[in-house]
């Protein structure tokens, strides 16, 4: 090519002008096709925080609440399973939850805010199946001293009634406690706590 | 950069990189003097481009059922984030995409494009238009509304007027007796089917492009012409390398052409009811057909000549083979064409006349197929129906009798 | 040339004179979107005396609240009902089935009803109800003639009597005339209509604002480019000329 009177400094400065003009606008055009893979509002309707109505539940008994597609577990913790939290912890993999799976007001021996409530996702930490509510040993498969927890039909993982996992299973780490809070001594909030964690 | 020769090395002893660039943009020669005309190829395959890849994010949220599909749309359109947009850019595109082809293929009439040795350039070409309409026809069932419903109602109903075997036709193309949850799924799976098709054609369109090299305004073959110029001692004398010159230069095209697409796109996606129709914003309702039926503005000429033709012994089969007719006769172009000169600059003013006449009622035709019959229009339809035929098939006799003007050997501008 | 450019340009953009149809004259509805007190006036009358009987089911009540500068408290005490949560959209509890039974038509949802009748068929239809003995709720309109609808805002207008005039023999629509008056006079009237009509452009593409805001941005980036484009076009074509 011949450079005869060829302002080749012009040239680069406007092929780099528009080169930069260019990717700026492909970083515009990315963004709408990017950004519409997010949760769309109808998404983020049903992800919203759920009211769940505790005043009909007796001590011993679990509710199930779905919030965004997954069970969530109200249980009321009679007495004796309170005294029974404080067991052995040799037993558990995770005894003091020091693994992030609660809010930070929930790190405490019952895992709850209210120590008569327990209020976990009940989804197994191993591979997602949802664990059975086992408030006695009915089946071989538990341990002679169960004192009630959950226990997973897929690969055999426990957890106790503060959702902490037995040493010695499948399932890695202790179930997950959602955000949540008590509007009133008998509504709960899953899914938001109003900023307390 | 000898890291990069020794990395190109490798890649092109594996793959022809190095080559296809060169022949296919570096060294590629184009005639130096293209016009205004000659930016609607680049800006076509934009378009293809912005269908498919709007169409596909489409198709990730749009739910091709009979209940559901009109519910998604919305859900498109107002839910999904920036949805709106993907969404417009597809239905605004898609008229764009039509307006582009039209002036592309209007260029092919201008400047004799389709002559030797460019006949199957322009075949290729017309198999695109065809696969353009089919898409764009199962397309626009997809929103399921009233139009989309009544619209893809009547152009089925086309193949129910093939004598004898008709009736069963249009049920397989449907699936059902009516337009129905079955023709709309498999709409779906044909629109998104169709465009990879076109993706293909589009290749060996440019592959026979690339073989014969391009035409010009001048319908001046510069291979012909003699050799040399400041770039290369063996290549036309009036041709320039395709890259940067005119890389440079379409890239100032697209950016001009999305000015006009944006402007569309932001401030008229309905363009008055031309790009997406009022009564498709109605969910489709199979008892109840609107006032008035309208196929979307890019099938209006062909829809008015349908509508021109008289049914004969009570078959509306003449008025669809007309119209089919009208598009297949754009295949025999380059063979109706006898005139020995290429461009409009050099041919004679019958052809002028010709071009001229034509183009207007290819107009008036895509207006009287948005508009409600009447004694009137149909005549007039009717007028312009010959007219357009007669452009083709009188071609062969009048672009001999045309007077026309020598050809300069050179490109001279 | 020039003329086969402007021909082939006009087949583009295909005679914008498309024609409303109908016949009748619809008034020139003057909304503006951008004023969020007409647009909240006209969501109150919505959801007040539309949505028991039509939803707009594809708009969200939160979308709504941001939209028209409303916070989610002052839509849930005020244009919600009590079941519905705030990220609901615009559904009614009437079932299709019965609504079918009650009004011999199933009421259409209204979602992007400004968009398939337009606005100004819209602030017409609201204003062109009038007492017809003949019909199941003693109203018919003249823009939609045997329209299945009471007249639901007869309280605020009152009622007219239409007058039609004979042209070669047809009875042609010809003016209205106040018979009973209603709360409000024709202006606060027709302004409230405009303020209903001006909330149904909105939900009918809630994003029609944001769309014309975001096409200024997108243009001017789109100008400089073009400007930078055909400088280096130009600086390249130096070599060719």
């Amino acid at each position: 090519m011949s450079a005869d009177g060829v302002d080749l400094k012009r040239r680069r400065t406007l092929t780099l002008a528009t080169s930069a003009f260019g990717a700026v606008g492909a970083g515009f055009v990315a963004v709408p096709f990017l950004a519409s893979w997010n949760p769309s509002e109808r998404a983020k309707a049903a992800g919203a925080p759920v009211e769940a109505d505790i005043s009909k539940l007796e001590p011993g008994q679990l509710l199930r609440v779905k919030w965004r597609g997954k069970p969530v577990w109200v249980v009321s913790r009679t007495e004796k399973n309170q005294q029974e939290l404080a067991r052995d912890d040799a037993e558990l993999a995770d005894p003091n939850s020091e693994m992030v799976q609660q809010p930070s007001y929930c790190q405490n021996p019952t895992r709850s805010i209210k120590p008569n409530y327990l209020v976990a996702v009940g989804i197994c930490t191993h591979l997602g199946c949802s664990p059975t509510y086992m408030p006695k040993r009915t089946i071989d498969g538990l341990p002679e001293n169960w004192k009630g927890g959950f226990f997973c039909p897929c690969h055999g993982s426990r957890f106790d009634l503060a959702g902490r996992v037995f040493a010695g299973v499948p399932a890695p780490t202790n179930l997950v406690i959602p955000k949540h809070q008590y509007l009133s001594d008998t509504t709960l909030l899953i899914g938001e706590d109003g900023g307390a964690s | 950069m000898s890291e990069n020769k020794g990395f190109m090395a490798w890649i092109d002893a594996r793959y022809p990189a190095t080559q296809v660039w060169s022949e296919h943009l570096a060294d590629y020669y184009a005639p130096k003097n293209f016009n205004f005309w000659y930016f609607f190829g680049s800006l076509a395959m934009l378009m293809l481009v912005n269908q498919i890849l709007t169409g596909v994010w489409l198709a990730m949220s749009y739910k091709p059922d009979a209940a559901l599909a009109f519910g998604s749309v919305e859900y498109i359109m107002r839910d999904v984030n920036w949805g709106w947009l993907i969404r417009y850019m597809h239905s605004t595109g898609a008229s764009f995409f039509f307006i582009v082809i039209y002036l592309h293929m209007f260029r092919g009439l201008l400047y004799g494009s389709y002559r030797k040795p460019r006949e199957l350039l322009w075949v290729i070409g017309v198999v695109l238009y065809v696969l353009m309409m089919a898409t764009a026809f199962m397309g626009y069932l997809l929103p399921w509304g009233q139009m989309s419903y009544w619209g893809a109602q009547v152009i089925v109903n086309l193949f129910s007027t093939v004598p004898f075997v008709g009736e069963e036709l249009g049920i397989f193309i449907r699936g059902d007796f009516v337009i129905s949850d079955a023709t709309l799924n498999r709409f779906f799976a044909l629109h998104f089917l169709l465009p990879f098709l076109l993706c293909a054609v589009v290749f060996i369109h440019i592959v026979a492009l690339h073989k014969v090299g391009s035409n010009n305004p001048e319908g001046i073959e510069i291979k012909k012409g003699p050799k040399g110029n400041k770039w290369s001692d063996t290549a036309p004398a009036d041709g320039i390398p395709f890259h940067p010159y005119y890389s440079v230069k379409d890239i100032a095209g697209i950016i001009g052409f999305l000015i006009l697409f944006s402007a569309a796109l932001f401030f008229a996606p309905e363009m008055g009811g031309f790009f997406i129709e009022h009564p498709n914003f109605e969910p489709a309702n199979p008892l109840k057909t609107p006032n008035h039926i309208a196929p979307v503005w890019y099938f209006t000429p062909f829809y008015a000549i349908l509508r021109a033709v008289p049914s004969i012994a009570g078959s509306a089969f003449p008025g669809v083979v007309a119209m089919g007719a009208a598009i297949v006769v754009m295949f025999f172009l380059p063979w109706l064409d006898k005139s020995p000169v290429k461009s409009i600059r050099y041919k004679g003013p019958i052809y002028k006349v010709a071009l001229a006449l034509f183009v207007v009622s290819f107009v008036i035709l895509g207006y009287l197929g948005v508009q409600p019959t009447s004694p009137g229009k149909t005549l007039l339809a009717q007028i312009c129906s010959i007219i357009y035929f007669a452009f083709f098939l009188l071609m062969p006799w009048y672009s001999k009798i045309d007077k026309t003007k020598p050809v300069p050997e050179r490109v001279t501008k | 040339m020039k003329k086969l450019i402007i021909a082939f340009v006009m087949a583009v953009v295909p005679a914008l004179g498309m024609a409303a149809g109908g016949g009748v004259h619809l008034d020139h509805a003057d909304i503006d979107l951008g004023d969020q007190a007409s647009l909240q006036r006209g969501a109150k009358l919505f959801v007040n005396n539309c949505l028991s009987c039509h939803s707009a089911k594809y708009q969200r009540y939160n979308r709504m609240a941001k939209d028209l500068g409303l916070s989610e408290e002052e839509v849930t005490a005020n244009l919600m009902f009590t079941t519905d949560r705030i990220g609901d959209t615009m559904q009614i509890a009437m079932s299709p089935e019965n609504a079918g039974k009650w009004f011999g038509v199933i009421p259409p949802d209204l979602s992007v009803i400004s968009r398939s009748r337009g606005v100004d068929w819209l602030y017409t239809y609201f204003r062109s109800f009038y007492v017809d003995e003949s019909r199941p709720f003693g109203v018919n309109n003249i823009v939609f003639p045997d329209v299945g609808m009471p007249h639901v805002f007869w309280e605020l207008q009152g009622m007219q009597k239409a007058n039609f005039k004979d042209v070669d023999g047809k009875q042609v629509f010809d003016s209205f005339e106040l018979v009973s008056k209603g709360k409000m006079s024709v202006e606060e009237f027709d302004g409230a209509m405009l303020d209903l009509t001006a909330f149904l452009s909105y939900i009918g593409e809630p994003v029609q604002m944001e769309r014309r805001a975001l096409g200024v941005k997108v243009i001017i980036f789109l100008l400089f480019f073009f400007v930078v484009a055909i400088m280096l076009k130009k600086e390249y074509w130096k070599d060719v000329h």
